[in-house]
């Protein structure tokens, strides 16, 4: 498979006065068209890891390692992340209506990044961009181009900043927790759209997540992170059946369920995630571990193939049976 | 303008009564400045032997009156208004293009750039600007020239400080990360994204800037290094004026209101168009 975007030991640190490392090597491939859900818990690196690829890390963040798309490395001194931007990789913030300038109009912005990324003229451009937003199912697509982000609802404004990052028709779409701001029936609403979408324009998606019921239905694979690391990787139907990694197990456990809602309680996964900055020898889930032995301790585990996945864990969970 | 919210922004200006009427003043003000002079009987320079410190409507021909040298107060009030305006204008106008050009791209850029770009500017803040204007005056000699470079070389400062500020924490909103991963080359980001969301800031700055800059002219004549004699500035008239108030207070009160007028419509006619241009309060 030849690789639209290639991620290999991707460390992303920030100066906080000192050294915090958010995310702590982390090696990714996706290919065109494939779909990729990186899920996690708050802190564990996800954004981090987008914003790298696309050179977008705060002004004290430094990524090392190495970012290809499209073969063309991403990570260097000055603007090296230039290539993939406008229709390479597209960008859909987790705050919608903040990807929106204010003080102009939804179609302005959008013939904009027409016009730049593609090249159009601008007739060519504002029928395009009309037609981006009743691809994303804005109920008047002819109203919202002259409306202002205020004007709009928050479901409205995610739906015109998912045009606006398609507007330059990239080829891989970066999702950051898309819907984490929208309501739950507006959730479901946007996923849906973004899985067409994908579909008809032949985009590869990186989402990214802590939503796991959101991921089943729409990324083929699936990649858990845990304090900057991955600790598993695998085809989604797999992972969801069968984890391997005792924190996914945790994760899938400690969502609610009709059945769980039963007995009263949520499962949670005690403890907390370690704190950014502390080092740590071992495995980072050491210490919320229920497997956790005297070699979790003292050695860190490696991403390694276990059956159908990969899996960082000295003594994964066997596939098929329950702990 | 070029900023692409011109036509709304002209249109909500022009529905607000009191925008209208501030431009209205202003309008007249600067008309009878360039067509006043011309129309009335006096040069400014010109000495009326027979009516020295009339008082308003007393001397035929002297409207407001006449300063102590017989010169007619209306047509040097004129004329003062003119080269004040003129000042104001074009020093506002580099404070404008300099400050907020400088002040955007060091806050765009942040880091290294930012630095670089804002210690030159403390560098220019500390330089004694009184000192700054005599060594100008040297080289230029004295004159309304002197005194639009002297003060166009102090104004930007504090607006590119300010529109720093706003950049800086603009850039970390994320519709500027989207203007950058859709592809927009740095100056479109600027012009398109970065500086119409600060301009409300800097309108009201740059309204603040006016009356300043008319201050600091007629500080700078008064230390003599301004406008000189027989040339008038409101900043010469208004020392003149008051250094006659108990005598002949028409002196001071012709120029300074004159003076005030301006300062007031150019305050309330800022605050408008901040509003014109922000089309959550059109």
């Amino acid at each position: 498979m030849s690789a639209l975007l290639e991620i290999r030991a991707l460390t992303v640190d920030f100066l906080a006065p000192r050294v915090v490392r958010a995310v702590d090597g982390v090696d990714l491939a996706l290919g065109p068209r494939e779909r990729l859900a990186i899920v996690g818990e708050s802190g564990s690196g996800k954004t981090q890891l987008l914003l790298a690829c696309t050179g977008l890390l705060a002004a004290n963040g430094r990524a090392m390692g190495s970012v290809r798309f499209e073969g063309r490395e991403l990570l260097g001194p000055g603007d090296a992340a230039a290539p993939a931007r406008g229709s390479g990789i597209g960008f859909v913030f987790q705050d919608a209506g903040g990807s929106l300038t204010p003080h102009r109009r939804i179609g302005d912005q959008l013939v904009e990044v027409a016009m730049a990324a593609r090249g159009m003229p601008k007739r060519h451009a504002c029928d395009e961009s009309l037609a981006m937003l009743g691809r994303v199912r804005l109920p008047d697509p002819g109203s919202t181009m002259n409306a202002y982000p205020h004007e709009l609802s928050g479901g409205m404004r995610q739906r015109a900043a998912i045009a606006l990052a398609l507007a330059a028709r990239p080829r891989l779409l970066f999702a950051d927790e898309p819907t984490s701001a929208l309501d739950v029936t507006v959730q479901a609403e946007v996923m849906a759209l973004l899985d067409a979408l994908c579909r008809d324009l032949g985009m590869a998606l990186l989402l990214v997540t802590h939503d796991l019921g959101v991921v089943a239905a729409l990324a083929g694979r699936i990649a858990v992170m845990y304090a900057g690391r991955i600790v598993e990787e695998g085809d989604t139907d797999e992972l969801l059946a069968n984890p391997a990694h005792p924190y996914t197990a945790g994760l899938l456990a400690s969502v609610p369920s009709l059945s769980a809602l039963d007995d009263g309680e949520l499962a949670t996964i005690p403890g907390a995630p370690p704190r950014a900055g502390e080092t740590i020898q071992g495995c980072r889930f050491e210490p919320r571990c229920p497997r956790r032995r005297e070699r979790c301790r003292v050695e860190g585990p490696r991403l390694e193939a276990g059956g159908t996945s990969l899996v960082a864990c000295h003594y994964p969970l066997d596939a098929g049976r329950s702990p | 303008m070029t900023l692409g919210l011109g036509r709304e922004a002209l249109d909500a200006l022009r529905r607000d009564r009191t925008a209208v009427v501030c431009l209205l003043v202003l309008g007249l003000l600067v008309l009878a400045t360039l067509a006043g002079p011309a129309l009335l009987d006096y040069r400014e320079d010109e000495i009326d032997w027979s009516h020295m410190a009339a008082p308003p409507f007393e001397a035929p021909g002297h409207w407001l009156g006449t300063d102590r040298l017989g010169r007619d107060l209306l047509v040097r009030t004129l004329h003062g208004l003119r080269i004040s305006l003129a000042i104001a204008l074009a020093a506002t106008l580099v404070s404008l293009v300099i400050g907020v050009a400088w002040g955007a791209l060091a806050g765009f850029r942040r880091g290294r750039t930012d630095a670089w770009m804002m210690r030159f500017v403390d560098v220019l803040y500390s330089l004694p600007q009184v000192f700054f204007v005599i060594i100008l005056t040297v080289v230029f000699g004295r004159g309304p020239f002197t005194i639009l470079v002297a003060i166009g070389a102090f104004g930007w400062l504090t607006m590119a400080r300010i529109v720093r500020g706003q950049a800086l924490a603009l850039r970390d909103r994320e519709f500027i990360d989207a203007a950058i991963v859709g592809g927009a080359s740095t100056a479109r980001i600027l012009a398109r994204h970065v500086v119409p969301n600060l301009l409300g800031p800097v309108i009201v700055y740059a309204t603040l800037t006016l009356p300043q800059v008319i201050l600091v002219e007629s500080f700078l004549s008064f230390l003599g290094i301004g406008i000189q004699e027989p040339l008038a500035s409101l900043g010469n008239l208004v020392a003149d004026g008051a250094a006659e108030l108990e005598t002949a207070p028409w002196m001071l009160a012709v120029p300074a209101a004159c003076l005030m007028l301006v300062v007031f419509c150019f305050n309330f006619l800022g605050d408008s168009l901040r509003d014109a241009l922000d089309p959550r309060d059109r």
